[in-house]
């Protein structure tokens, strides 16, 4: 044989994408200092900016579709009282986050902030409280809360001891703008 | 005992001795082993264990005996096959049925005799051994085991403690087992036999320590990644020295002395240590962690992981995971002035 056969390569590259994708599935991280902080990421809060339009360059959550991180997350969302206030993403005393609402935006680094920083009306700050590692940790649980992390990360049940679906094998949702408060 | 100046020094290389004793005696005395009881509940354990052995073995070279026998004597007196008539040829053996039908007749009555061997040991060992047991609550965490003395009079005495059970001499204690997550397994070998935590579902279990010492126990079930880093210690001690082990762990935590260990305490309770850890007496309340109320009074950390001493402690609060990877407790940014001030803090918490 002096050609391989186009289709099959195709299809030896997919698995072998596939089983990579799997890698990142999975791949846990116990010690990660190298995360960036709130302060050098290069977030942007209001599309009001003097000069020129910025160009603006999202910043990756390394922590996106990976289960692990997500399940840590959803640890983290409990222990650090997040359901508090936002219940298990259903709202309560703060706003839902299984909705496609994002009061201050549902990009990675966005989320990271609001963690960080605190919003207006009740949400603390959490700098200095949580390890820069947990809050990006939490912050793709949160948006697998939303709907916006792939299916691959998806949790077949909760981890309750009551059966039920878990919250974030949800559909996808439809994020609102980044930075128009909705309500 | 008495100590000669400075205090603190000489209890804590007090309590290094005791450990590197306990590590170096636990290859012959065995501070974890299930061969040398210091209860009654690992007592009748073993003495079940040797009684189902050496049955076994009676029954091992008797069955061994008698193959010899039949082999040598077969040499001696070969059997006449009888290639035609097949099965019949061992008819002309007279006693073969009588062999097999003792055989069986005295393997049931041995298997019979081991069941009520067997269920009377459990019988006995069910029963709480003494009246008024201590009773101690024990949750399962992955990884490290969270300990509760319930005052039944005033829970304002409830003390909390993690990974170091203390127990009086002779008096029977009631454990009561919950797991906060997975599965865990209580195991302290010389005191007692295995009993699952089980998530949602409370286990109960007991034991009496007759004679003081200080025990290793660790997890008996497959828990996670840290597992085999899931360890505890039993320490049996008189009556006496355990009300007083008792009446400080009631106490809350005293005020630091010098101005190393109060910048220790506002780096505790203004870092990330605060969310997880609670220090009684202090605005730290939060229990995801274990209670470090009397931490320094403890001989190990992170599960019986390290012996506790500054160093290791310092180690442990800057990265966790080089030393147990996959604990919840995540590594930490801090400077190195503010680290001495916080493990300075940490020792102070007797």
């Amino acid at each position: 044989m002096t050609r391989g056969n186009p289709e099959r390569v195709a299809a030896a590259t997919l698995l072998v994408a596939l089983v990579l994708l799997g890698c990142k599935r999975e791949q846990r991280r116990f010690s990660d200092m190298s995360r960036p902080t709130a302060s050098d990421n290069g977030i942007i809060m209001s599309e009001l900016q003097p000069g020129p339009a910025v160009i603006h360059s999202a910043v990756q959550n390394s922590y996106d579709d990976n289960a692990y991180a997500v399940a840590e997350g959803k640890r983290l969302f409990d222990q650090m009282n997040c359901s508090g206030c936002h219940s298990h993403g259903g709202g309560g005393i703060g706003p839902p986050l299984t909705d496609d609402d994002w009061i201050y935006g549902s990009d990675p680094q966005n989320i990271f902030a609001t963690i960080t920083e605190g919003r207006p009306n009740g949400m603390p700050s959490f700098r200095g409280r949580i390890p820069p590692q947990q809050i990006w940790e939490l912050t793709a649980y949160v948006r697998a809360l939303g709907g916006l992390q792939g299916k691959a990360i998806r949790t077949t049940r909760d981890d309750h001891m009551m059966y039920k679906e878990s919250e974030q094998a949800r559909n996808k949702g439809h994020p609102s703008p980044t930075f128009v408060p909705s309500k | 005992m008495t100590c000669a100046r400075p205090r603190i020094p000489c209890e804590s290389s007090v309590r290094h001795s005791v450990i590197a004793l306990a590590i170096a005696l636990s290859g012959c005395s065995g501070i974890q082993s299930a061969l040398d009881p210091k209860g009654p509940k690992a007592a009748g354990v073993l003495h079940l264990t040797w009684f189902l052995v050496g049955t076994a073995a009676v029954v091992y070279v008797v069955v061994v005996a008698m193959l010899v026998w039949v082999l040598r004597r077969g040499s001696q007196s070969p059997v006449d096959l009888d290639p035609k008539l097949g099965t019949e040829v061992t008819e002309h053996h007279g006693g073969m049925k009588t062999w097999v039908v003792s055989a069986t007749v005295m393997t049931t009555i041995i298997l019979i005799g081991f069941v009520f061997v067997d269920l009377s040991t459990a019988r006995s060992l069910s029963t709480v051994g003494g009246a008024a047991p201590l009773r101690i609550d024990v949750v399962g965490h992955q990884w490290w085991w969270e300990v509760k003395y319930p005052d039944p009079n005033d829970p304002q005495n409830d003390i909390e403690t993690a990974n170091e059970i203390h127990v009086p001499v002779g008096r029977a204690v009631l454990i009561k087992m919950k797991s906060g997550d997975v599965i865990h397994s209580f195991w302290a070998p010389n005191l007692d036999g295995k009993k699952d935590l089980i998530p949602g579902h409370e286990t109960v279990t007991w034991f009496r320590a007759d004679t003081v010492g200080v025990y290793r126990g660790q997890c008996a079930e497959f828990c996670g990644y840290e597992h085999a880093k899931m360890a505890f210690y039993v320490v049996a001690e008189p009556r006496i020295e355990f009300e007083r082990w008792l009446a400080q762990q009631r106490a809350e935590a005293s005020t630091p002395g010098d101005s190393l260990a109060q910048g220790g305490e506002r780096v505790f309770l203004s870092s990330s240590c605060a969310m997880c850890h609670s220090i009684a007496g202090t605005g730290a309340g939060s229990n995801n962690g274990p209670d470090l109320t009397h931490l320094a009074s403890r001989r190990t950390i992170a599960a019986g992981t390290l012996p506790n001493t500054a160093a290791n402690l310092e180690s442990w609060i800057l990265d966790p995971q080089m030393i147990k990877p996959g604990a919840k407790m995540p590594a930490n940014r801090i400077d190195p002035q503010s680290l001495r001030a916080l493990v300075a803090y940490l020792q102070e918490l007797k």
